[in-house]
């Protein structure tokens, strides 16, 4: 591998792992929240106690979020200097302005929530979790605008002067149809992940904490209606996609030609793809243009097109990845969803779940991660040979100068690191499910304390 | 606007230094001045609150300088590339420490974390001290802004000056004069003790190393540093803690807008040829994007200023070190 793939490797790893934990947080963050404020209109306090077992989950996810967010932070500069000078403009105020905006919110308030107990008063304290489910959806919003602009590079201008991006408007930019679109579904795939490590613990602990009951109930409806959600909106991206990266959903089919009533296989092999597939008629048209009959642009119209357009040079980007990946994306997603709806109608007016069920549930997180993770890797690689859509491609971006020694060293530095703490973490989340919901759990959290400072 | 962009960049530099600087300070300090479990906890928890909001700094200042100065943040990151990432990676195992420590199970595990937390603190302060010197030493920034060389040492040897050692051993000495004077301020009991008498030590002999350090390069800044060190320790060892710990902040932040402003309009100097080196107005956005990020910054940064003050308003009461009969 040159430096320019090693590079590419981890900033790949380095951004899925934090996106590992960063919609778990979303999704507890939002739970926390609504299970306070159910315990402020209820005054039961079996819902205190359970947002302050998903208040200990959160706190300690958020933890690698944040840390492993601050490598995101600086990554730009490290690996990607020349696509940091070039559109500084537009993406260093988009960053700049979510820290500012967005992430001093969630660090301040989450710790007053945490250390506020029995502090501040009721609902001044429901308050601060509340603002933190804010912080992190606005965070997610900003983050999904400066990825939308990859994807689809709308209001900035060429400066002759400099060959710099401009910005013109951020408002524009923050409101890029892409951004529209991917941010519910975004947002759908943090639920889906947040529901289903709350159903997991949940059936995993029930016989011995029957409270937890309700928690696996909350976890399949999150999961279940996170689900739906995705598909939803994950329909409606597609659709977005295609009218800006028509390029990308090709590759997604593996459809070489351009073909009206294009069909959407499930299943494919053959070299090149697809000389065997199973299809399901018309669905292809219908998923990316809304229409059974619409036709569907195949991969060597559009690369004739682009060199046309940008020169001679490849346009196609890996199509046994972005084809796999994608159908992986939506196949774990809606099984995970079928399970937990499964799971609801087994546990329906109090029934219990069948055993066979119940032990393979605590390993239902796999599916949204998965799915999740497949759907980054699809969006970005789909996207090659660009690293801005139509703009630059990502050799050019790469920081000049850097060694692959360098990068070597760093890389394996962060796969350690990053192991070692997902590891630390999966213990930690287990040790904590383990412990009793009841509050007495929480004494050695407070210590006696004097007269004020200040 | 330029000019105003460079100070609120100097600003969020500032703030995070001081911010952070006192808590980097209280975790390496814990093992030393806690001698037990219990002790430790009590160290911890005057920082528990606040550490997270604190490094949030660091997103705002890396951001700040991304946005209002790209060529920069370009430069600096990718000449600095290994130490930036070595950094990356102990604050990484910092504030997993950290966050991780009070939900685990068991004195060995919180000791385990405990030492990770001042070992990663340490090393962290020392190589912030390193990249501080080399702001004022420069890279061997090349015509196109980027530092060419080959293997590990292009982006390590940088660091690897008697100009870098000097820095982390300043940088290690502020931090725990930091340390201290906020472990004074923040505890009751035999920590607060403690940290009291070390404060005084430290201030004196940080007192005596800084002035002979400012005669030989005859710097009045040095001097200036000189005095604030003795004076901090002699403020904390009389009880008046809350001046000490002020008194270091306001050194700290000196020292950092000295660091930042060694070289006037230059942000970066070129070690290879001066005419190389990255200016301000080289180095800056362009006027929109300045513009846009004026209207973001003069909304948010007094309300967050604001609800982080208010924060510290809410956990204001002294953390008991000592064992209270229960
Ligand atoms: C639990 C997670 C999950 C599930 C079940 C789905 N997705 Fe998804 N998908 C994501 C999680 C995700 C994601 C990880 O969140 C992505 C990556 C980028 C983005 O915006 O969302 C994504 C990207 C993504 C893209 C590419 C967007 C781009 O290139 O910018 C498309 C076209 C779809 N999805 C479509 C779908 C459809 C039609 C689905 C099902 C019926 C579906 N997704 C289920
Ligand atoms: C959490 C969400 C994200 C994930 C999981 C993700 C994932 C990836 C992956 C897998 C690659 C490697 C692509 C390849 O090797 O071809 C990549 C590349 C890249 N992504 Fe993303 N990405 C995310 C969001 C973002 C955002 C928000 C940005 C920009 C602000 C971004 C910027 C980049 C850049 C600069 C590259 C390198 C160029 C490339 O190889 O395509 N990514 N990302
Ligand atoms: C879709 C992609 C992303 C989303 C939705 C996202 C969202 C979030 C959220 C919600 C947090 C808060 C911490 C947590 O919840 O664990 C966080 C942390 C962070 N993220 Fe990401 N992020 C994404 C990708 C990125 C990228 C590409 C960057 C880099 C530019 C980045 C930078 C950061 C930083 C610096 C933090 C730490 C904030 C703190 O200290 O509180 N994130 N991110």
């Amino acid at each position: 591998m040159d430096v320019l793939d090693l590079t590419r490797l981890q900033f790949a790893v380095v951004t899925i792992y934090h996106y590992f934990f960063v919609p778990l947080s979303i999704s507890l963050a939002a739970v926390a929240a609504g299970l306070e404020i159910t315990w402020l209109r209820t005054r039961d306090d079996k819902w205190r106690d359970l947002t302050r077992f998903v208040g200990k989950l959160l706190i300690v996810t958020f933890a690698v979020g944040v840390v492993t967010g601050l490598v995101q932070e600086f990554q730009f500069g490290m690996g990607w200097s020349a696509f940091a000078k070039f559109y500084g403009d537009v993406f260093g105020p988009t960053l700049a302005i979510e820290g500012m905006l967005a992430f001093f919110l969630e660090a301040t308030f989450l710790a007053l929530w945490y250390f506020g107990w029995g502090r501040l008063p009721r609902l001044a304290h429901a308050a601060t979790i509340v603002i933190v489910s804010l912080g992190t959806i606005l965070s997610a919003f900003i983050i999904l605008a400066a990825n939308s602009f990859m994807q689809n590079p709308i209001a900035y201008e060429m400066d002759p002067a400099t060959g710099r991006a401009r910005l013109t408007s951020f408002t524009e930019l923050l409101l890029n149809k892409v951004n529209l679109a991917a941010f519910p579904h975004t947002l759908s795939g943090a639920a889906m992940i947040g529901g289903a490590l709350l159903l997991a613990i949940a059936v995993w602990r029930m016989a011995a904490e029957p409270a937890h009951r309700t928690l696996a109930r909350l976890g399949a409806w999150v999961m279940v209606a996170g689900g739906a959600a995705t598909a939803l909106t994950g329909d409606h991206l597609g659709k977005v996609i295609t009218s800006v990266q028509p390029m990308k959903m090709a590759a997604a089919e593996a459809l070489y030609s351009s073909a009206s009533g294009a069909p959407f296989s499930i299943f494919a092999t053959g070299k090149p793809l697809p000389q065997f597939s199973i299809e399901v008629p018309y669905l292809l048209s219908i998923l990316a243009k809304g229409s059974p009959t619409a036709t569907v642009q195949g991969i060597d119209d559009l690369q004739a097109q682009y060199v046309a357009q940008f020169g001679p040079g490849s346009y196609v980007p890996m199509i046994p990845v972005a084809f796999w990946t994608f159908r992986l994306m939506i196949g774990a997603g809606m099984l995970a969803a079928a399970i937990g709806a499964l799971y609801l109608w087994r546990t329906r007016k109090g029934r219990e779940a069948p055993r066979r069920l119940t032990r393979w549930l605590p390993l239902i997180p796999v599916l949204p991660a998965a799915a999740n993770t497949l759907g980054w890797i699809f969006t970005e690689t789909a996207r090659q040979p660009w690293i801005a859509f139509g703009l630059t491609k990502v050799a050019d971006g790469i920081s000049p100068g850097l060694t692959s020694a360098e990068v070597i060293a760093s890389l394996a530095g962060f796969t350690l690191v990053y192991g070692v703490v997902a590891v630390v973490w999966f213990r930690l989340i287990r040790h904590l499910a383990r412990q009793p919901l009841a509050p007495s759990a929480d004494i050695s959290d407070k210590s006696p304390e004097l007269a004020p400072v200040y | 606007m330029i000019t105003f962009w460079f100070s609120i960049v100097v600003l969020a530099w500032v703030l995070f230094f001081v911010l952070e600087g006192f808590d980097f300070g209280v975790g390496l300090l814990g093992p030393l001045l806690g001698r037990d479990d219990h002790e430790r906890g009590a160290v911890v928890r005057t920082i528990g609150p606040f550490w997270d909001g604190n490094e949030v700094w660091l997103v705002a200042a890396i951001g700040v300088t991304f946005a209002a100065f790209p060529a920069w943040y370009a430069a600096l990151l990718s000449g600095l590339y290994l130490p930036v990432a070595g950094l990356l990676l102990l604050l990484a195992v910092r504030g997993v420490a950290l966050e991780f420590r009070g939900k685990g199970d068991g004195p060995r595990w919180r000791r385990r974390c405990d030492a990770f937390l001042a070992v990663s603190s340490a090393a962290i302060v020392a190589l912030w001290g390193a990249l501080l010197a080399v702001f004022v030493r420069g890279l061997a920034l090349g015509p196109d802004g980027s530092v060419h060389g080959s293997g590990l040492a292009r982006s390590l040897a940088p660091i690897l000056t008697w100009q870098s050692l000097l820095g982390a051993g300043a940088a290690l000495f502020a931090a725990l004069l930091l340390g201290t004077t906020f472990l004074a301020l923040r505890t009751s009991g035999p920590v607060r003790r403690r940290a009291r008498d070390l404060a005084r030590w430290l201030g004196a002999g940080g007192a005596v190393a800084l002035l002979v350090a400012g005669f030989a390069t005859s710097s009045r800044l040095v001097l200036a540093a000189a005095a604030v060190s003795l004076a901090a320790g002699m403020l904390a060892r009389q009880g008046r803690e809350a001046l000490a710990f002020a008194l270091t902040c306001a050194g700290v932040a000196g020292s950092v807008v000295a660091v930042l402003l060694a070289h006037g309009s230059v942000v970066l100097p070129s070690t290879l040829d001066a005419s190389w080196s990255l200016t301000r107005i080289a180095a800056a956005a362009t006027p929109s994007a300045l513009s846009l990020l004026t209207a973001f910054g003069v909304v948010i940064l007094p309300g967050v200023l604001a609800y982080q003050a208010y924060s510290y308003f809410v956990f204001r009461r002294r953390v008991a070190s000592e064992r209270v009969p229960s």
